[in-house]
Order: structure tokens, then sequence, then C-alpha cells
């Protein structure tokens, strides 16, 4: 009995003893964290995408505590979460809650799918677009073109994009949460974040050849030859033609569908209605009567 | 005989070229001039639409220190300034020039005559240096690095040697075979010019041993010049690396970038480089023509050609016969680091040392498999580096990883791609990998 009485005591006395030791180192070298930054980080996404320009959400929520404490969260945005997400933190920090209503989403800028920019020759080093890129123009008669070894499709966090052999990169409205990965690991910078209306639409020209009007021509189907029919008919002055090539600015632009129609290229379509096939009779029509 | 110490494989020598005399290749109806020939700042057009020019005529002219002057390989009219489609299929700016005649600018000696260094003894190192500078002259091996530049060291290296690479470990190749027995006596007096621009006393000419004819009669020659060393070298790739040349012949090592071969005492030039510098220092003759191999397995009829810059490459794919039926590849350069072309309307350039058409099942690359770890890339590295790990760092974006393990100290021999058993592409990835961490590098030092 008494052996058993001695062992509990002294286990006992040297628990006490070393819970009291830990306690104090505890309280020694506590590592004191902001609690706000708790707060934030229930509210941000959790994606980690780097889409806010920073590393994960974790470095997103010391940057708006940072912001917080000067002043303004003024260019702080997480791309995931939009406004509501922004909203929720200047709530959680006590401040105004700015920007972050601009709907935003990632737009792929080419067209040129197999039956637009014939294969003309075989490319058979690694299948990336970036060794690609550096290795030569590709496979095609476009130096600028969509390469279609899915770079952007394996960076994609969201699941987001996806490669069509018909019709090249497409880009799933509902899942983009225009972190900007893609845009990233596009060699060729044919992707952009573009301003959306809030139902995930805009006008965009879908090229990027800076080639004069007849190599650009030549080069595929439905490049953008710089013809600036569309700055002319552009009522809002949204379009700019730098470069022989076309711009739409989202700012200005009111949508009305009028550059779409006068294309003589059918480069420039809505964004998720530009499945057309590539000869549009009607076209042609407008055109002629243009002329 | 020597080599360099880690690494190196053996391709196969396949130098079907050797034993044909460099011919002169005819004038092409339309020579273009690309400005941007070699590493460093594009030269800027000195000549207009229209303009007439001669052969030997500048007609653009350096963009700034590190850059080089190009000179018209013809005489006729400038067509117009515009771009071309350069070998991997980008626009380029470029100079067109209509030939219409063969009219050579008078201050250039054209005859045949040896001007040894003797006869010329007032010739300062400046102005060797500046006629070389004038001359537009740039490393022929294909790095087309500016001469001058190279003949500049930095302040505080001690220059010790002049190494001159007439090793042509390409396979196929035989431009520089070729020179060295057609232009022996010249070659001499081109190195004895280069050692003269530096101030050293000892040069080294690097053959490797697959050329016993050009190593006899350079030794022989090369008696007249007790300062000129002739090294015969065992056979392997990449001994024209810079630095595994320098392993080679004097056995030193040059530290990880960014020292230079002028840290450890040598300076390397290509044994092209060096006929350049006797015709530019002794005859006044621009850079405007060089030698090309254009060979193939399949090709009627490989042959060397002394050829003016602007050619287009099809013409002389045509003067040996024509592309063959089973053409898979045109490689501009060798097959192991020259690059395929896009079109073969590609003119000669200051780099090009040749046309290489590979045939379909040459042509094709294996399709790659997973990594077995067998480790042969890490053996046969030149440079001691772990290419499958620089490879799959480059895949996965770890950019601390890939400069903690030298990845800018790569030469891009692609000696790792050449031996990999699981075809996989280490060095296209490598090359992206170096470019990135070299990228970052920079701005770092900006930054500071």
């Amino acid at each position: 009995m008494d052996t058993i009485l001695q062992a509990v005591g002294v286990l006992g006395i040297a628990g006490m003893v070393l819970a009291s030791v830990l306690y104090l180192v505890l309280r020694k070298f506590a590592v004191k964290e902001d609690p706000r930054l708790a707060k934030v980080n229930a509210v941000l996404p959790g994606a980690n995408c780097g889409g806010c320009g920073f590393p994960g959400c974790d470095a997103m929520a010391s940057e708006c505590v940072k912001a917080a404490d000067k002043g303004s969260l003024e260019g702080l945005l997480c791309p995931v979460g939009g406004k509501a997400v922004m909203d929720k933190i200047a709530d959680a920090l006590g401040m105004e809650s700015v920007g972050g209503d601009a709907v935003r989403m990632a737009v792929m800028r080419c067209d040129g799918s197999c039956t637009n920019r014939p294969q003309l020759r075989e490319y058979d080093g690694a299948q990336s677009c970036r060794v690609a890129h550096i290795t030569s123009m590709g496979e095609t008669a476009c130096a600028y073109g969509c390469l279609g070894y899915g770079d952007c499709v394996a960076k994609c966090e969201f699941g987001a994009l996806s490669i069509d052999p018909e019709k090249g990169v497409l880009i799933d409205p509902d899942r983009c949460v225009a972190c900007g990965a893609c845009v990233k690991a596009c060699p060729r910078g044919l992707i952009e974040i573009r301003v959306v209306t809030p139902d995930k639409t805009g006008m965009v020209v879908k090229c990027r050849n800076k080639d004069k009007g007849v190599a650009a021509k030549n080069a595929c189907a439905v490049s953008c030859i710089g013809c600036r029919l569309c700055e002319k008919k552009c009522e809002s002055g949204a379009i700019t033609v730098e470069d022989n090539l076309a711009y739409i600015d989202a700012a200005k632009c009111t949508l009305c569908g009028k550059c779409e129609t006068v294309c003589p290229r059918n480069t420039i379509h809505k964004i998720g209605e530009w499945e057309t096939p590539a000869e549009q009779p009607v076209k042609e029509e407008i055109k002629n009567e243009e002329q | 005989m020597k080599t360099f110490r880690i690494g190196g494989v053996h391709p196969e020598g396949n130098k079907l070229s050797a034993a044909r005399p460099i011919t002169i290749a005819p004038l092409p109806q339309v020579a273009v001039f690309p400005l941007g020939q070699h590493i460093g700042a594009p030269a800027k057009p000195i000549v207009n639409k229209g303009d007439k020019v001669i052969v030997g005529q500048m007609i653009a002219e350096a963009g700034g220190f590190v850059s080089a002057p190009i000179h018209s390989s013809v005489s006729g009219t400038v067509l117009k300034i515009d771009t071309i489609v350069d070998a991997s299929g980008y626009a380029k700016p470029a100079i067109y020039i209509q030939v219409e005649d063969d009219v050579w600018d008078e201050s250039i000696d054209r005859s045949a005559d040896l001007v040894k260094i003797e006869d010329r003894p007032e010739l300062t190192d400046k102005e060797i240096v500046a006629k070389i500078q004038n001359a537009g002259i740039v490393g022929m091996g294909g790095a087309c690095f500016p001469t001058h530049v190279k003949l500049s060291p930095p302040p505080g290296s001690k220059i010790e040697w002049v190494i001159i690479n007439a090793v042509e470990c390409e396979p196929y190749l035989t431009a520089d075979h070729r020179l060295m027995l057609e232009h022996a006596d010249e070659i001499l007096v081109g190195v004895a010019l280069l050692m003269k621009a530096v101030g050293v006393h000892k040069g080294y000419i690097a053959i490797e041993g697959n050329k016993p004819d050009a190593i006899d009669l350079m030794t022989e020659k090369a008696q007249a010049y007790p300062d000129i060393e002739i090294v015969p070298l065992k056979i392997k790739y990449p001994q024209g690396g810079e630095k595994q040349l320098i392993d080679a012949v004097v056995g030193r090592q040059v530290p990880a970038p960014p020292a230079l071969p002028a840290n450890v005492g040598a300076i390397i030039q290509n044994v092209g480089t060096a006929f350049a510098v006797y015709q530019a220092v002794m005859k006044n003759k621009p850079l405007f023509e060089r030698v090309v191999t254009v060979t193939g397995k399949s090709l009627a009829q490989p042959s060397n050609f002394m050829v003016r810059m602007g050619t287009p490459m099809q013409q002389l794919i045509d003067l040996c016969g024509g592309l063959p039926e089973d053409t898979g590849k045109v490689v501009g350069g060798g097959p192991m680091m020259g690059k395929a072309l896009i079109n073969t309307d590609v003119p000669i350039c200051k780099g090009s040392s040749g046309v290489l058409v590979m045939n379909d099942k040459e042509a094709r690359r294996g399709q790659a498999g997973p990594c077995i770890r067998c480790g042969k890339c890490v053996t046969v590295c030149p440079m001691g580096l772990e290419p499958y790990l620089l490879a799959n760092g480059t895949v996965n974006e770890m950019w601390d990883l890939l400069e903690a393990n030298q990845i800018t100290s790569c030469i891009e021999c692609g000696s790792c791609q050449f031996t990999c058993p699981s075809h996989r592409p280490l060095l296209d990835f490598v090359r992206i990998g170096k470019s990135t961490v070299t990228g970052i590098i920079k701005s770092r030092v900006q930054s500071k």
C-alpha cells in the first residue's frame, strides 16, 4: 500500500511541478496574435489561390489588418469572395467597405481553333505552352495565338478552364473567380481579367494578332486585321485600334453589339456567346452595305 | 589526349562533308540582313529604302557597346527595311537588299597574298580591337557574342592565354575543319593578332582527335609561331563549351556565374572568328561571308560553302540536291544545339555554322516516359548539375530550389536530354527555369 501511495505522491508532485513549468513557459513565450487576424481569416474563402496578389489567405488577412491600421482597405480585393467578402472583412475590422463591387472574370482572347487556324507543322517537344512558346511560333501560321497545351488549364484551382478540341480554351463563368493564375500561366498573354457585367458578360475582341492586315488574315480565319470598322461604328468610344489590333474598354462599352455585327472577320463576340460558326452570311451583307 | 573532367556524351560523328572542299556559293537574288544577329542590342539601320550599297558597306551601326555593326555582303539597292520571320517563326526587323552586281568596296584587299603579323609591326592592340569592332565580328561558333567585348576583359582580370576553339564537337558540322585545312596560315595570323590584342604570349588551338589531318597540318604550320601550341583533344561533346575547353586545355575551372572565362585568365575564340579577325585587320574586309556546312544523311551532296550573309538557306539546300522526300526537320546549326527551322527561307547570319537536313526517322523525338531515376543525366552533365531536379523544379516553379542548385550554370548543351532513356524533355524545361531564375536574380540585384 505504501508503495502505491509513494508512487502516486511522487508522480503527482512531479506532475504539478512540470505543469507549472510548462505554464510559465507558455506565458513567457506566448505568441501574441492580433485577434482581428482570426476574424478576417474566418471570413476569407480559404482557397489560397493567390488571386489577391499575396501568398494565400493568411497573408491576405495580415495585409488587411495592416491596411486597417493605416486607415483604409483601398486596393485590397479578394477576387474569389468579391464584394460580399470584402464587406464582411470591413465589418470585422470596423472599417468602411471600399471597392470590390465590380465583377471580374478571366476572358480568353483567341479563337484560333483547329478549324479557324489549320495545323501547318508538327511540334514534338515538351507538351507545355511555355516551352513551345520559346521554341517556335507553334504549329499554325499565327505567332500570337493559343498554343493549346493547356498550361492555363493546369494552373486553374477552380476547374473553370477546359480545352475543347473544336473551340479552344473555354472559361466557365460560374466557376471563374478571376484569381489570375491562368493569366500568369499563358506565355502569350491571351487571357485577361476583365470587368464584366453582374451576369458575367461583355464584349471582347477574340484575337491578339498584331500583324498587319494581310499577314493577320492569312494567319487565321477569325483574326483581327485592324480594319477599324468597329472603332468607327462604336458610339461610346470604347474601341481603340493599336498595333493593328482592336481593344474594347469594358468601362465604356454599353454592350450594344454593333461592333460584333460590323466585324468582317467575326472576331468580336459577347462572352459566352461566341460558339458561332466562323462564316456568317448575315455579316457579309452588312459588310457590303458598309462599302 | 586531354579532355574535360566531368560528364559529356559521345554522339555519332557523322562528318559527312569532311572531305568536301569549301566552294563559293552563288549570290542570292535578294539578301536579307536581320538586325539582331548577335547577343546584345540590335544594330540600327543607317541606310534607307532605295539607297545603293556596295559589298562591305556598313548598313547598320552597332546599337551599343555590346552590339556589332552589320555590313552588306552584296551590292545593289535597298528594297525595304521590314520584318522577316526568323528561324523560330517570330517576326524580327531586317534589311532587304536587291542584288544587282558585285561591286566591292575599294579598301578591301581581295588578293590571296598572306599578310603576316611581322609585315604590319605598327599595329597596336587598341587598333586591332577597333578594327575588329568596326568589322562587326562576333563569335562565329554560334553564340554570336561580339568579339571586341570579349577582347576588353573587365579591369582587374589578368589574361594569360588565348584559346582557339577548333574542336567542332557538334556532329555533322565540318565548316571549321575545312577552314583549317584550307586557310591554316590565315588562321595562325588571326590567332597571333588576337594574342597581340589582349597582350598575351601563349595561344592554344584546341582540335578534337577526329580531325587528324587538321591537327597535322596546323602543328606543321604552327612551328613558325613558337607562342602558339596545337592541343589535340579526346573526342567528347560538349568540348566546344568555353568552360569545358578551358578545363580540357589548361585545367582551370571557371566558377559559377557571373564569373567569366576571363576571371581565370583565358579568352576563348572560335577558329572561324580567328579567320575573320585576320581578314578584318589585314585585308580590311568586314564580316560578311562565312563557311557553312550543309549536310544530312539523305541529302544528295553534303557540302561546305563560303556563303555571303543574307543568302536564304533554301538556296544552299538546292545546291546540295534539294530537300529530300523524307525530310523531317531542317535544323539551323548542329544536331545537339541547333534549332529546328520553321521555314527554309531564313537567311544565313553571322552565327550560322550549318544547315542540317534530318530525315523523318532521325528527327522524331521519342515518346517521353516517366523518370526511372537512373541518374544518367547527372552523370553526363558537364557542369555537374542535376538535370532531372532542375527540370522538375521548373515544372513545379520552385525557383529558390533551382537557384540553390545552380541552374544558372547550365550551358544548355543538351547532353541530359540526349542521354535520357525515357526521352524526357529535360533541357526544354531547364531552359525555362534558367531564364526565369536569371530574371529573378537580375531584378534582385537591380532593386538593391
